[in-house]
C-alpha cells in the first residue's frame, strides 16, 4: 500500500507541467520562432530573457495561443492540446471546450496588467472563479479575500483598478489570476510597464511565489531577479534558444557569445 | 390655453409616440450591436452584409424608408398571395424606425469596439473564458460607456423621427395634433402644443441620458491616468 503510493507519486512527479516541442511562429515569410521546445517541472522558475526582438514574448502567448504559433506542440500535466492547421498556416485549438480549460490552468500575468476596468477589485478576482471555475460567490470572495491579504491590499477590494497604482494594479493581476489556482504562471514582462519605484512590490510578491514552490514562466528584462530566483535561464535570440542552464552557469560562464555580450550590456 | 377637448387625444398621441421610439431604440440597438459586430468580423460575407446594409439605409430618407416598408410591404403580399393583407402602421413604423437607427448605431458601436484596448479581451480568454462570457462580462459593459453619448445623440434623433410615422396613418402625437389642427381651425395652437410635448420629452431623455452616463463613468472617476 505504501508502496503503492510512493510509486504513483513518482510516477506523477515524471510527467512535466509544461511541455513545450519544437515551436515555431511564422508570419508570412518572417520566421518569430525557430522551433523552441521547454520542459517546466513541477517547482521550476524558468527565466526568458533576450533582447526586444527575440521572440521571448511571442514565444510565451503561444502557450496559451493568445498568439497562433505555425508549428510544435503544447503539452499541460501530460495532456496535450489538440491543434489543427487553419487556411492560413497557422494552429488553432481543435476543441475550443479544450482551449478554454487549459487556458483557465495556465496564468498569465500581462505587461500592462488588463485589469478590467468596470469591475471593482473584488470582483475582478471573483469573476472568472465565478464564471469559469463555477465556484460559488461564497467561497470565491473568501479565495478572493484570502489573496487580497497575501499580495497586500486587503483594503483595496472595492477600489477600482483606475484608482490603483501600477505596482497594485500588476499585484492585483498576480491575485486574480492565483484565484484560478493555476499550474503553472506566465509572466510577460510583468514590470516593464511600471515606474522604478515600483518595480520591487511586485518582484517581492513574485518571489514569494517560486519560494512557495510554484511552476513559473517568466519573461523578463530584471536580470538581478532572474538570476537571484530561477532555477533555469534560457536565452533567446532571433526565435531560437541560444543558451539553458541555471543562473550560476548563464550568468558566470555562458557558452554563447551572444549571451555572453548580451549580458554585458544588461548587468 | 383651450384646447376644446383635444387634449386628451395629444397626450393619447405622446402615449404612442413613445411607445413607436421605445420599441425603435430596443430593435435598434440589436441590429446596431449585430451590425458591429459583423462589421468587425473576420468573414468577409459578413462585413459585406454590414456594410451594404449602412450604406444603404444611411443613404436615403427615413421618411421613404417608411414609405417603402409600409406600402412595398403590402403590395408584395399582395403580389405573394394574391389578396390585400393591411400590415399595421405600428409595426411597420417600428420595423423602418429600428433598420434606420440601427445602421447609425452599428457605427457608434463599431468604434466604440475598437476603442476598447485589445488587452482586455485577451485578459478574459486567457484566464478561460468562453467567447461568449468575454463579449458580455468584459467588453460589452465598457462598449455601453465608450458608446452612450453616440447612442443618446441617435436616441434624440429617433425620438423626432417617430413623426415621420405620422404619413402612413399611425395616430402618434404629430398626426394627433395634425387632426385637431385642421378640425378646430387652430393650426397655431396645436402645432405649439406639440412642439412643446416634443421639446418636453427631448429634456427630459437629455437628462436621463445624463445619469446614465454618469453611473457608467462611475468606476473611472478620479482615476490615476
Amino acid at each position: 500500500m505504501n508502496n503503492n503510493t510512493d510509486q504513483t507519486q513518482a510516477a506523477s512527479a515524471k510527467i512535466p507541467t509544461l511541455e513545450v516541442n519544437d515551436l515555431y511562429k511564422r508570419y508570412g515569410t518572417l520566421e518569430v520562432l525557430k522551433g523552441i521546445s521547454l520542459t517546466a517541472n513541477e517547482g521550476d522558475v524558468i527565466s526568458i530573457i533576450g533582447s526586444s526582438g527575440s521572440g521571448k514574448s511571442t514565444f510565451l502567448r503561444c502557450l496559451n495561443l493568445l498568439e497562433k504559433p505555425s508549428q510544435g506542440s503544447i503539452a499541460l500535466k501530460g495532456e496535450q492540446l489538440e491543434l489543427i492547421k487553419t487556411s492560413d498556416g497557422q494552429l488553432e485549438a481543435r476543441k475550443r471546450r479544450q482551449l478554454e480549460s487549459m487556458r483557465a490552468r495556465i496564468g498569465f500575468v500581462f505587461q500592462n496588467f488588463n485589469l478590467w476596468p468596470h469591475l471593482t477589485i473584488l470582483e475582478n478576482i471573483l469573476l472568472a472563479q465565478v464564471v469559469v471555475k463555477g465556484r460559488s460567490k461564497a467561497e470565491a470572495r473568501e479565495r478572493a479575500e484570502a489573496l487580497l491579504e497575501k499580495v497586500g491590499l486587503a483594503g483595496k477590494a472595492r477600489a477600482y483598478p483606475g484608482h490603483l497604482s501600477g505596482g497594485q494594479q500588476q499585484r492585483i493581476a498576480i491575485a486574480r489570476t492565483l484565484a484560478m489556482d493555476p499550474e503553472v504562471l506566465l509572466f510577460d514582462e510583468p514590470t516593464s510597464a511600471l515606474d522604478p519605484e515600483l518595480v520591487n512590490e511586485v518582484l517581492g510578491v513574485m518571489q514569494a511565489l517560486a519560494e512557495e514552490g510554484r511552476t513559473m514562466l517568466i519573461v523578463t528584462h530584471e536580470m538581478r531577479f532572474a538570476r537571484d530566483v530561477s532555477s533555469q535561464v534560457m536565452f533567446l535570440h532571433q526565435g531560437r534558444v541560444e543558451e539553458f542552464g541555471p543562473p550560476s552557469q548563464v550568468f558566470t560562464q555562458p557558452n554563447s557569445d551572444r549571451c555572453k555580450a548580451f549580458l554585458s550590456s544588461h548587468l | 390655453m383651450d384646447l376644446h377637448g383635444f387634449g386628451h387625444l395629444l397626450l393619447a398621441g405622446t402615449w404612442i409616440t413613445l411607445k413607436l421610439a421605445f420599441t425603435s431604440l430596443f430593435f435598434g440597438l440589436i441590429l446596431g450591436l449585430l451590425g458591429a459586430a459583423a462589421k468587425l468580423s473576420p468573414i468577409r460575407i459578413l462585413r459585406w452584409i454590414a456594410t451594404t446594409y449602412t450604406t444603404l439605409i444611411r443613404g436615403i430618407p427615413e421618411l421613404l424608408l417608411v414609405l417603402i416598408i409600409y406600402f412595398g410591404t403590402t403590395e408584395i403580399l399582395l403580389r405573394m398571395f394574391d389578396k390585400y393583407i393591411e400590415i399595421s402602421a405600428f409595426a411597420a413604423g417600428v420595423t423602418a424606425l429600428s433598420i434606420a437607427f440601427g445602421a447609425y448605431a452599428t457605427e457608434v458601436f463599431r468604434s466604440a469596439l475598437q476603442e476598447i484596448p485589445k488587452g482586455q479581451r485577451e485578459s478574459a480568454m486567457a484566464i478561460g473564458m468562453t467567447r461568449w462570457q468575454t463579449f458580455s462580462r468584459i467588453l460589452l459593459p465598457q462598449l455601453w460607456r465608450v458608446a452612450l453619448p453616440g447612442l443618446g445623440n441617435l436616441f434624440l434623433v429617433l425620438l423626432k423621427d417617430t413623426a415621420l410615422v405620422s404619413v402612413i396613418g399611425l395616430d402618434d402625437l404629430m398626426r394627433q395634433a395634425y387632426v385637431a389642427a385642421g378640425f378646430t381651425k387652430l393650426p397655431f395652437t396645436f402645432y405649439l402644443m406639440a412642439a412643446l410635448i416634443y421639446l418636453l420629452l427631448t429634456i427630459i431623455s437629455m437628462q436621463v441620458i445624463r445619469l446614465l452616463e454618469k453611473r457608467a463613468n462611475r468606476p473611472w472617476q478620479g482615476a490615476r491616468s
